[in-house]
């Protein structure tokens, strides 16, 4: 392993982060706070609780899930493409560094700011409302683990993209629906039954609920499967950069 | 010497059929400053590409410093500098930091001093705090090869350092370049100048439709370009060369109206007053005389016309 080469990556990236540091955390701060005082004021006075926990405090979770999971994947896939767009790339492939070593730096990178930001979301959340955290280390666990899979999944996004619309696309069609869907502002408990069944094939549910299970020991479904589910994810993900790596599709000519 | 770089029945097909390169034999030797000549769509980048491992061969062998490419790839690209034809550079970042950047993702350990050397001998070290985009576009090239250069490479490859680029610029990067050699660094540049290549290259490669037509230290070429041609253009028209003048190796011109006289310009004596002499001893009326220098140009354009028919 070339520990130089990816500490090379991990930190030129994480440059681009710090440059635009005010633009990375005022945003996510200022969302979060209009999804409190939208959801958590004027809808939670009348939702006043969920299984015994304020509707404020239940829609954290699923809030950082939210940022979370599309900062990563904005993140990796923009931090790759864009080497591809603006020719740097020939640097990368020129370098003597192994497909492998370029994803822990990007993915790593990607990883590490989403988890900043969704750090930055606890902490304003805790200014919003009166909540506490039952399960710290299985919710570090999941945020990780969460950051992680869904930069590696941006990553191949932006591997895969050949222009700005494609690396959109993915996000705003499939990632945002199944998110917004995922229970980040209800109970899946509170649907009708048709649609209890339908979140059932929805991956994000999975990962809110665990996540939700780990502040409050609330779950939509079994901790297991969430952690399952996490893990499944994970492992397509680690599979398709796998298969790039050895194909070096996309990637070299 | 031993050939810093090695390359073996190369041939490159590109995903759509093409064939960039076709069957590349190249051997570089250690500390020689190599020019590849040849005009767009030649296959310059491709080889060049090839060799530095961002495109793939479809068959034959590199190997750099007898490390091959494909096997023993970290130890092949830790020796290999790449200054790209195109300007490719994150345009927020100030410039030492990209350098720095290069250094570390070819493994080396952060090291100061070697930065400042380099930013100091490309004259960008009052730049170094600038962000790239700020930099002119001569400036934006002394950056990429600060880049080339920041994790010390003993084979340098330039891809056209000079296209587009004013003729200040160019005498600099000659001068760059220069310096280099005399660190012992081997370099490859692609150009499609001549006066380029005449300028700066130890030898010289000229390539066409991926093939390469003839490699040739600079110096015999130069010899070659040396050699001038006289006419001497007759009155009337002969048969064959008169015997007064045999021993001056003359060749008789179409339909027998000239006189063709080789001679080298390197030459203390060009042999031409004899010759003239001779000739009007020999009866003999001139009409004109016409002098005409082979050029490495002239040497190129007939070898890529010969090679396209
Ligand atoms: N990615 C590619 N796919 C298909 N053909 C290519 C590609 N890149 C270059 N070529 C073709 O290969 C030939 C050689 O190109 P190149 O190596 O860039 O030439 P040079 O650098 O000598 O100008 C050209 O005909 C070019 O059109
Ligand atoms: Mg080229």
């Amino acid at each position: 392993m070339n520990w130089t080469a990816i500490r090379a990556i991990y930190m030129f990236e994480m440059a681009r982060f710090f440059r635009t540091l005010a633009q990375s955390f005022v945003s996510p701060v200022l969302s979060t706070s209009l999804y409190f005082v939208v959801f958590g004021g004027a809808i939670g006075s009348r939702i006043d609780e969920i299984d015994g926990v304020s509707y404020g405090a239940f829609i954290v979770p699923g809030l950082i899930m939210l940022t979370v999971m599309t900062q990563s994947i904005s993140n990796a896939s923009f931090g790759i493409y864009f080497p591809k767009f603006i020719g740097t790339i020939y640097e990368l492939l020129s370098a003597p560094v192994n497909f492998l070593e370029i994803v822990i730096g990007y993915v790593g990178a990607a990883a590490t700011k989403a988890l900043f930001i969704g750090v930055i979301i606890l902490i304003t959340s805790f200014f919003f409302v009166d909540m506490s955290i039952a399960h710290p280390l299985a919710m570090i666990l999941f945020l990780v683990l969460t950051c992680v899979s869904f930069a590696l999944f941006g990553f191949i996004l932006g591997i895969w993209a050949g222009n700005f619309e494609q690396l959109q696309l993915v996000p705003l069609l499939i990632v945002t629906p199944l998110v917004f869907l995922g229970g980040s502002f209800y109970s899946i408990s509170m649907l009708p039954p048709i649609w209890q069944s339908i979140s059932m094939f929805n991956p994000v549910v999975y990962l809110i609920s665990g996540f939700r299970w780990s502040f409050y020991g609330l779950a939509d479904v079994p901790i297991v499967a969430s952690l399952l589910a996490i893990a499944f994810f994970l492992g397509i993900c680690l599979a398709v950069v796998w298969w790039i790596f050895k194909t070096g599709w996309r990637i070299r000519q | 010497m031993p050939a810093v770089l090695n390359i073996q029945n190369l041939r490159k097909a590109y995903s759509d059929g093409f064939e960039a390169l076709k069957n590349i034999d190249l051997q570089i030797e250690e500390g020689e400053i190599f020019a590849l000549l040849g005009p767009n769509g030649a296959g310059k980048t491709t080889l060049i590409s090839t060799v530095c491992g961002i495109t793939t061969p479809s068959s034959g062998s590199i190997s750099v410093s007898g490390h091959d490419i494909a096997a023993d790839f970290r130890a092949a690209r830790r020796l290999i500098g790449l200054v790209p034809q195109e300007i490719a550079l994150e345009p927020f970042e100030k410039v030492i930091n990209t350098v720095r950047f290069s250094r570390g993702l070819f493994g080396k350990p952060r090291k100061d001093a070697v930065i400042e050397d380099i930013l100091k001998r490309l004259s960008l070290w009052d730049k170094r705090d600038n962000q790239v985009r700020e930099l002119s576009g001569g400036m934006k090239r002394r950056v990429l090869i600060a880049k080339a250069l920041a994790h010390e490479p003993r084979l340098l490859f330039l891809d056209e350092p000079t296209a587009g680029v004013d003729v200040e610029l160019r005498k600099d990067m000659w001068d760059i370049v220069a310096d280099l050699k005399r660190d012992g660094v081997t370099i490859i540049l692609t150009t499609h100048y001549i006066e380029e290549a005449e300028a700066i290259a130890d030898r010289v490669g000229v390539i066409a439709k991926g093939e390469i037509l003839l490699v040739e230290e600079k110096d015999r070429l130069m010899q070659q370009m040396g050699k001038k041609e006289l006419e001497v253009q007759l009155s009337g028209s002969l048969d064959s060369i008169p015997g007064a003048l045999a021993h001056h190796n003359l060749q008789l011109g179409a339909d027998g109206a000239s006189l063709i006289y080789v001679y080298d310009t390197n030459q203390e004596r060009t042999g031409i007053t004899k010759l003239l002499n001779d000739v009007a001893a020999a009866g003999l009326t001139l009409r004109d005389v016409v002098t005409r220098q082979s050029s490495l140009e002239d040497i190129f354009v007939t070898l890529v016309r010969e090679d396209a028919a």
